[in-house]
């Protein structure tokens, strides 16, 4: 039996200027055991997606099941299953960390869980913390604290969303490091959304693409990276790129990605460079990675004119 | 524990951490009234004959800091908890909708009871009414606070920010208490007002209270109970209806 299984999900927000299908018969299976990354753009669905399974909203049409449980029939059986991390970095003011971590506890009608709590405490870096106010601590520290509520009925589904977004390199390691043991150690099913794609590269072992709310690619990632281009051409430039070039390329600032398969391809774009009298500095060949599979697949290379805007926007 | 327990418990917890600015203060608000309304009017206002102005006000008072101390709890933990966005703490957990119902009106109960009981203890001084009925003091206060509580989740559901629970509070709590005969007896009141006040649920709940401490009131305490029992039954109704249908708290 699969852990979590999507079984044509719709979803359709309804608003005065037309509606908006934010997912459109979304169809697939997490295994128990898996590290499952879900990724997408902003505007993809990927957060409607989890909400439903969370129970935070309710599908169009399909349905969400997670070790056989439905989550709105059975929504008990569900939640009892599953651990989420939320996106934003929300706390409750009025207590301290170790208070919220024995009211999360009792609302799953855990008694006594302070060995486990002390367990979450120590393995997220928060023992010394069990006594502040949720408002005294960083950011950082929050969102531990949000992995650590999300993890007291020991779940054997944990689900984060975003987890990382806005979250300094030291804690990412130790983050990443509990959960991979807790997916090692106890099999716990993990179901990641996230937009660092050399994480999901890195963790997950299936991956799941979103587009405009329908699944583009849903493959193993050894799979998914072996589709891509297997070379890409990076250099830096201060012109701008003819319509063709620009078209396919994946451009950061200075920095323009190009796929280049073969010796053929590299010398066709350096011989357009070179007739339209463009400098190319810092020339390089590398191999694809997980991002150029998904620029391909998304088709979000095409940039939009205000990128760096759309960057931190909620996804609906 | 129970789910139920644990919320149950945290709802308390809540508003005990803020316990001067949620029970102190409306304590304080209270003998305020009392010691200027009581000054202002005693000897010059004899209600039912023979009770002196300030006893008829004490229970008034109690009864109306109950009230709006019930609605205050559970509104202002819902609407915080939206804004807060914290809320959603619950939302992943399986409380079932009559968990909900039973915890934050049950935390709505305990803070009516807790500042009503400061506020008769610390009034005491000023004035001692007769309890003749007990039991009757018990069950309004109970009623009335569950009543206020179950209101106050369905504004808190219902609002969407601080301004629109402060309307909702001002605009119909506000007036649907003062106007409900805490300060006066509807018998002193032009007939068509008095008929108007039949209409008022609140003033059911403070009369019928009232009738514990002096045995006397403007109606029967079985009407009272009856309607305060029927508006309760409606009120938790709809409030169990909004929380399983997860009004404008599950998309």
């Amino acid at each position: 039996m699969p852990a979590v299984s999507f079984q044509h999900v719709s979803k359709i927000f309804p608003s005065p200027r037309g509606d908006l299908h934010a997912l459109k018969d979304v169809s697939f299976d997490v295994q128990p055991g898996e590290f499952f990354g879900l990724l997408g753009p902003n505007g993809a669905g990927k957060t409607t997606l989890i909400s439903i399974l969370a129970g935070l909203t309710r599908a169009s049409s399909g349905r969400v099941l997670v070790h056989g449980k439905d989550v709105q029939a059975d929504y008990q059986a569900a939640r009892r299953q599953l651990g989420v991390v939320p996106q934003e970095l929300v706390f409750d003011p009025f207590f301290n960390v170790r208070e919220a971590l024995r009211f999360q506890s009792g609302y799953f009608g855990i008694r006594h869980n302070e060995a486990w709590i002390n367990e979450l405490l120590d393995g997220l870096g928060l023992a010394d913390k069990a006594g502040s106010n949720m408002r005294q601590l960083s950011g950082g520290m929050k969102r531990r604290v949000l992995i650590a509520q999300a993890l007291v009925h020991k779940p054997p589904v944990i689900v984060l969303d975003e987890p990382t977004a806005g979250v300094d390199v030291e804690l990412r390691q130790t983050l990443w490091q509990f959960i991979s043991d807790l997916n090692k150690r106890l099999g716990s099913t993990v179901l990641l959304t996230t937009h660092y794609l050399e994480e999901a590269e890195a963790l997950c072992g299936r991956l799941a693409m979103l587009k405009q709310g329908q699944v583009v690619a849903l493959e193993s990632t050894s799979v998914l990276l072996a589709r891509a281009a297997s070379n890409v051409l990076r250099f830096k430039t201060d012109a701008t790129l003819p319509p063709e070039l620009a078209a396919q390329a994946r451009i950061t600032g200075r920095v323009v990605q190009l796929p280049a398969n073969d010796a053929h391809a590299v010398e066709r774009v350096l011989a357009r460079l070179r007739e339209l009298g463009v400098v190319a500095q810092d020339i390089e060949i590398r191999k694809a990675d997980l991002e150029d599979v998904f620029l391909e697949l998304t088709g979000s290379h095409v940039r939009p004119a205000t990128p760096v805007l759309a960057l931190d926007e909620v996804d609906v | 524990m129970s789910g139920w327990q644990a919320l149950f418990y945290k709802e308390i917890l809540r508003f005990w951490k803020v316990g001067f600015q949620t029970v102190a203060a409306p304590v304080i608000t209270a003998i305020l009234y009392l010691m200027i309304f009581g000054h202002v009017l005693e000897g010059r206002v004899q209600v039912y004959g023979t009770v002196g102005y300030t006893a008829f006000l004490l229970p008034g008072l109690v009864m109306m800091s109950v009230l709006q101390n019930a609605f205050a709890n559970s509104s202002s933990s819902m609407v915080q908890s939206k804004v807060m966005g914290n809320l959603v703490f619950l939302l992943l957990t399986p409380l079932s909708h009559r968990a909900w119902f039973v915890a934050y009106v049950g935390s709505s109960v305990v803070r009516g009871l807790a500042v009503g009981s400061g506020v008769m203890l610390a009034t005491w001084w000023f004035a001692q009414p007769s309890l003749v009925a007990p039991l009757w003091i018990v069950v309004f206060a109970v009623l009335g606070a569950a009543l206020l509580g179950a209101l106050g989740l369905i504004a808190g559901l219902w609002a969407e920010k601080f301004d629109q629970m402060a309307a909702f509070q001002n605009f119909i709590i506000m007036p649907m208490t003062f106007l409900s005969g805490v300060f006066y007896s509807i018998h002193s009141l032009p007939e068509f007002w008095q008929q108007v006040s039949h209409l008022n649920p609140f003033f059911y709940m403070i009369d019928g209270f009232r009738y514990g401490f002096f045995g006397v009131s403007d109606v029967s305490p079985w009407l009272s109970l009856s309607i305060v029992g029927v508006a309760l039954a409606g009120v938790s109704a709809l409030a169990l209806y909004l929380l399983r249908t997860g009004y404008k708290i599950r998309h």
